[in-house]
């Protein structure tokens, strides 16, 4: 039998084993012994053709029913230059593994290269990796680093404000270790510093902004605080909020995280999106996963490298600063190739239209009746509106469905707790258009009126 | 040819892609510079300001210094670089898939939740393990979960004790470090004379304060635990669990199972076994499946099938929780599945079939030429040694390497496992002919003449590409990580 | 051959330790430094800290490997040796002339306990 991704013929069949010295394949299994090899195949469906398996294909995609997402909660609906997905397609791209052998990966170096510039220079930090798996990675490898860095630290403090899913991998990872999480609580929507405290066991301090509810926390003297108390100061952030956000660099924090699903990759329910992480110098030898660095050959010819390699697991083993072993390259070049594309200039007016556009959404909710638009704090492209009951809540999500248009994330879907059902984040990028907008508000408006 | 930073062809100005002028009434024009003074951004970032031209030109060039699966054959060992079927791509890129997010209502996402539960379903079938879970967005990432519902399991029995998890010398750098990650001491095993895990010296380290044994089987040698039934019993007889690294999983792939080895928990590589694309160096997906045992502490939320359709099930009162920021790289699941699909029942054994009878045709072929330490019941991969070149004649296994390079080759994996001297680790897949095959064992006996005629014109190796051999000294001590 | 200084006293995990008055200085062996290979990085311990005896106190790395480095006495560092900050290769060139830290308040009874020269000799030769 032929198959196309397996190109032995009869004949070669027969030539190799002849060369082997064996009659039958089998033969070279039978040190698996017979008490383990399967007589039959496993119980999974027959091949199919590639034409069968597009149908099928076709057939469970329109499963999926897409709508006019008004949808955030850590994973955004941008705009995302053609260029993105035509040249992340280039096969030696794709079908390259970790630059291991410099020499045959210049390219896909110096694209990670530059992703770790355009990282740190967004995030005004010093040193960039070369991209983590998520979000919730990041703040998970972040926390470890805290407690690595500092003697004796076994407490993390972890503002209650940051996505909740982002959390509970958190409490994931300290489940069964000597490490603790300690939530700093919220109040009114925001982080609340008031009753901080930084024993010598505290590695450091973790916050998200814009937080989960969309809102831009003010860190005024916090870094300072903890530097004190030498703990490290991490910032979570939506990166292309920091496009008009004052930047973890600029408050002072030793690490900068989030994920890059805003900066070029798709929905793509929910994964891959792509974490980042950014130090400042004294981290070098700290931050985990691969990082890439420019050198030269014998004759000074420039070259990039994988570097610093002495951190990394299949070095350090168990020892190493983390157990991360690739990244997620080709989504980091995505991201690479869509920054490459917009330049400062086109992420500041992404950040800028996201920022208005929520804000006349907002704007128009905020007169409805049965509904208040949480606006106490500053926020960028997302906001939360609690409705009074919780059947209006249903008929408003219900009725903007049928206009095509999917109104927002439930908090209560996010955290599981019953006391957020009545809260809905509605995020706004700028890839929504004033007609988009105006339909939202006029089904807004029938419903709630 | 060296292309510059793109950074540097910056011209102020340049535009790549131009954003529709915002569409609100006029008095939204400076909206954003409401966000209060103190929490606004000071200052710009250096990014590229160029044209979509100086984009497209930049990339391609890039990726033209870059040798994929595509280019030619990549024996990497221990990474199962077989070829990445393109039907994968094309399903991966529907818009149907791609502009789904995360938190729609269930009901609008039945088709992404059918992908994820009838992979599962394969999976569990494949492995003859009970059930999994698809978060994991790596093999590392995959070891720290199966890890994780270890440490919860014992946790929840009391057993307080059970601290330690014992892996061979030979197992990769990641089972030690991702033991460690999750709190366990790691004790190291050795290895027999065969290359296999030597069961005397395991049975004598299983104590009551070990959680479990981590293999892969085949091991990192390419050579199957033929210990395994005894090995399995005995790590449960002491109270703990067995862990398998499905790293080598491709070479007995719808053959044999670790569940019917008696394994409590696994890690899959979608990205190797499964034929999804590396990216050069991710996504991939690190799947963990367990047995019945395990069951309540997988990650939350667990993907059901019940009447209505499929739906996520967030009521485990056992499980770790949460992974990953939510259900896994999904555009990765896509493409295993499809490769399933197209692969059936019958596929997936004869790409085993292939895969070892392609890797010990190359160790055959090879064997007059190199030394391979380890021979008994080689599998999909297998590791040859060149210590003896080192000591005649002053050629190390990374000169080997590069001058495969030369030859068009990416080169096996290198210095790995550690109990070889000069290890290269050669991994063939099913995916290449045996005129590629011939073609290799060619290069690579040409190699081993030059290595003892001209010893120094591997040293100078690679002389093809766009650069030379790299000081990596130089690389640490400068620390140039950033433009 | 490794070079041994009569002098001074040694762990197993291939540290010296020199004492001058109220002083101890720490550093690694001749053996270490050449297992390693090329030095490009030493992590130098926080000054004001007491570290136990074999307690893990900071790190020296090379392109290939990196090494914890152990204390071998209990003490409070005084000094670590900055120069090796931006040359940390001094290390390949004179282990011995070239110290990692300094400790006070050290335990001379786990200095006693090190092996002398002839010891770390007669150790050396049986790894």
């Amino acid at each position: 039998m032929i198959y196309p991704y397996i190109p032995h013929t009869d004949e070669d069949r027969a030539h190799m084993l002849e060369a082997l010295g064996l009659s039958s394949i089998d033969q070279l299994f039978e040190v698996v012994g017979e008490d383990l090899l399967l007589e039959d195949s496993v119980p999974i469906a027959h091949r199919r053709t590639e034409d069968e398996v597009q149908r099928m294909i076709d057939s469970i995609a329109q499963r999926n029913i897409r709508g006019i997402p008004f949808l955030g909660g850590g994973c955004y609906d941008h705009i995302v230059p053609a260029t993105v997905k035509a040249l992340s397609s280039l096969p030696s791209f794709v079908t390259a593994y970790t630059p291991y052998q410099a020499e045959m990966s210049q390219g896909l170096l110096q694209a990670i290269f530059e992703f770790q510039s355009m990282i740190c220079e967004i995030t005004s930090m010093d040193i960039a990796n070369a991209s983590l798996y998520d979000g919730s990675h990041a703040i998970v490898e972040a926390a470890l680093l805290m407690v690595n860095a500092k003697r004796g630290a076994k407490k993390v403090l972890v503002s209650e404000t940051i996505h909740p899913f982002a959390l509970k991998a958190l409490k994931t990872w300290v489940l069964g270790t000597e490490y603790e999480i300690v939530l700093v609580e919220e109040k009114d929507g925001i982080t609340d510093f008031s009753n901080l405290a930084i024993g010598d066991d505290v590695g450091g301090l973790i916050v998200q902004s814009p937080n989960r509810y969309g809102f831009v926390e003010d860190y005024t003297g916090m870094a300072e605080l903890l530097h004190e108390r030498k703990a490290l100061f991490a910032i979570s952030s939506d990166p292309l909020s920091l496009a008009i956000q004052k930047t973890p660099g600029q408050w002072g924090a030793d690490i900068a995280i989030g994920d890059t699903q805003s900066l070029g990759l798709s929905l793509a329910f929910g994964g891959p999106s792509c974490g980042y992480m950014a130090v400042k110098q004294p981290l070098l030898r700290r931050i985990p996963g691969r990082l890439v660095g420019i050198t030269a050959d014998a004759e000074g010819r420039r070259g990039f490298t994988l570097t610093l390699q002495a951190r990394e697991q299949h070095i350090k083993r168990e020892r190493a600063t983390s157990n991360i072993c690739s990244n997620q390259a080709l989504a980091a070049l995505m991201t690479t190739i869509h920054l490459s594309s917009l330049g400062w200039n086109g992420m500041v007016e992404a950040a800028r239209q996201s920022y208005a556009k929520a804000h006349y959404l907002a704007h128009h909710l905020g007169h409805l009746p049965g509904l208040d638009v949480l606006n106490a704090h500053p926020f960028w492209c997302e906001f939360p509106i609690v409705f009074h009951d919780a059947k209006r809540m249903r008929k408003f999500l219900q009725e903007l469905r049928n206009e095509g248009i999917f109104a927002g994330v439930r908090l209560s879907a996010l955290t599981r707790k019953s006391a957020d059902e009545l809260v809905l984040l509605v995020a706004v990028t700028e890839k929504r258009s004033r007609e988009e907008l105006e339909m939202y508000i006029a089904a807004a408006q029938r419903v709630m009126k | 040819m060296i292309e510059p930073l793109l950074i540097d062809k910056s011209k102020k100005g340049r535009l790549a892609y131009c954003y529709p002028p915002l569409d609100l009434p006029r008095s939204f024009d400076h909206e954003f510079e409401h966000l209060p003074s103190h929490l606004q951004r000071e200052g710009g970032a250096r990014l590229p300001e160029v044209s979509e031209l100086d984009v497209v030109r930049h990339f391609t060039r890039l990726s033209g210094m870059v040798h994929g699966v595509d280019n030619g054959m990549y024996p990497l060992g221990s990474c199962t670089m077989k070829y990445n079927p393109k039907l994968g791509e094309e399903i991966a890129q529907m818009a149907q898939f791609t502009q789904i997010h995360p938190l729609q209502d269930t009901s609008t996402v039945q088709g992404c939740l059918s992908v994820m539960y009838n992979l599962l379903e394969d999976l569990s079938s494949i492995t003859g393990m009970s059930w999994g879970s698809l978060q994991p967005c790596a093999g590392s990432h995959g070891e720290y979960t199966g890890l994780k519902l270890i440490r919860s399991y014992f946790l929840k029995r009391g057993d307080l004790n059970r601290t330690k998890v014992l892996i061979p010398v030979s197992a990769h750098g990641t089972n030690p470090a991702s033991a460690a990650v999750n709190g366990f001491d790691v004790v190291e095993v050795a290895s027999n004379r065969k290359g296999l895990v030597d069961l005397d010296g395991l049975k004598s380290r299983l104590t009551d304060e070990v959680a479990a044994l981590m293999l892969t089987n085949p091991n990192t040698l390419g050579l199957f635990e033929e210990d395994i039934l005894k090995i399995s019993e005995a790590v449960h007889e002491a109270g703990a669990l067995l862990y398998y690294d499905g790293a080598n999983l491709n070479a007995i792939m719808g053959k044999a199972r670790p569940g019917d080895m008696g394994f409590d928990v696994l890690h899959l590589n979608l990205h190797k076994t499964f034929s999804t694309p590396h990216g050069g160096g991710g996504p991939g997906s690190g799947p963990v499946m367990v047995n019945d045992l395990l069951r309540p502490f997988l990650p939350k939320p667990d993907i059901v099938l019940r009447e209505g359709g499929y739906a996520f099930d967030w009521d485990q009162a056992d499980s770790i929780g949460k992974v990953s920021m939510f259900w896994g790289n999904f555009l990765v699941f896509l493409r295993a599945y499809v490769y399933i699909l197209r692969m059936g029942s019958e596929g997936l054994r004869a790409a085993a079939n292939h895969a070892v009878l392609n890797a010990n045709y190359l160790a055959k072929k090879l064997k007059p030429y190199y030394e391979i330490p380890y021979t008994g019941g080689i599998m999909h991969e297998f590791v040859i040694s060149v210590k003896n070149y080192k000591e005649q004649y002053g050629v190390t296994a990374e000169d080997f390497a590069k001058a495969l390079i030369d030859e068009g080759y990416h080169p096996p994996t290198v210095y790995f496992p550690l109990i070889v001297d000069e290890a290269l680790m050669i991994e063939p897949t099913e995916s290449e002919s045996l005129e590629n095959l011939d073609a290799f064992i060619d290069a690579m006996i040409r190699i081993a003449k030059r290595a003892k005629s001209d010893p120094g014109s591997l040293k100078k190796a690679p002389i093809s590409t766009p650069v030379g051999r790299l000081d990596q000294v130089k690389a640490v001590k400068e620390a140039r990580v950033r433009y | 051959m490794s070079r041994i200084l009569d002098t001074l006293r040694y762990s197993k995990d291939h540290e010296w330790v020199r004492i001058e008055g109220e002083k101890a200085y720490v550093g690694i062996t001749d053996y270490a430094q050449d297992e390693l290979g090329e030095i490009v990085f030493v992590e130098l311990p926080p000054i004001g800290e007491r570290y136990k005896k074999d307690e893990e106190i900071s790190s020296v790395e090379s392109v290939k490997a990196a090494s914890p480095i152990i204390n071998p006495i209990e003490g409070v560092v005084l000094e670590a040796n900055e120069d090796l900050d931006g040359s940390p290769e001094l290390i390949n060139e004179d282990c011995y002339a070239n110290h990692l830290y300094v400790l006070g308040s050290f335990s001379q009874e786990d200095y006693d306990s090190m092996m002398d020269g002839n010891e770390y000799k007669t150790y050396l030769a049986s790894l």
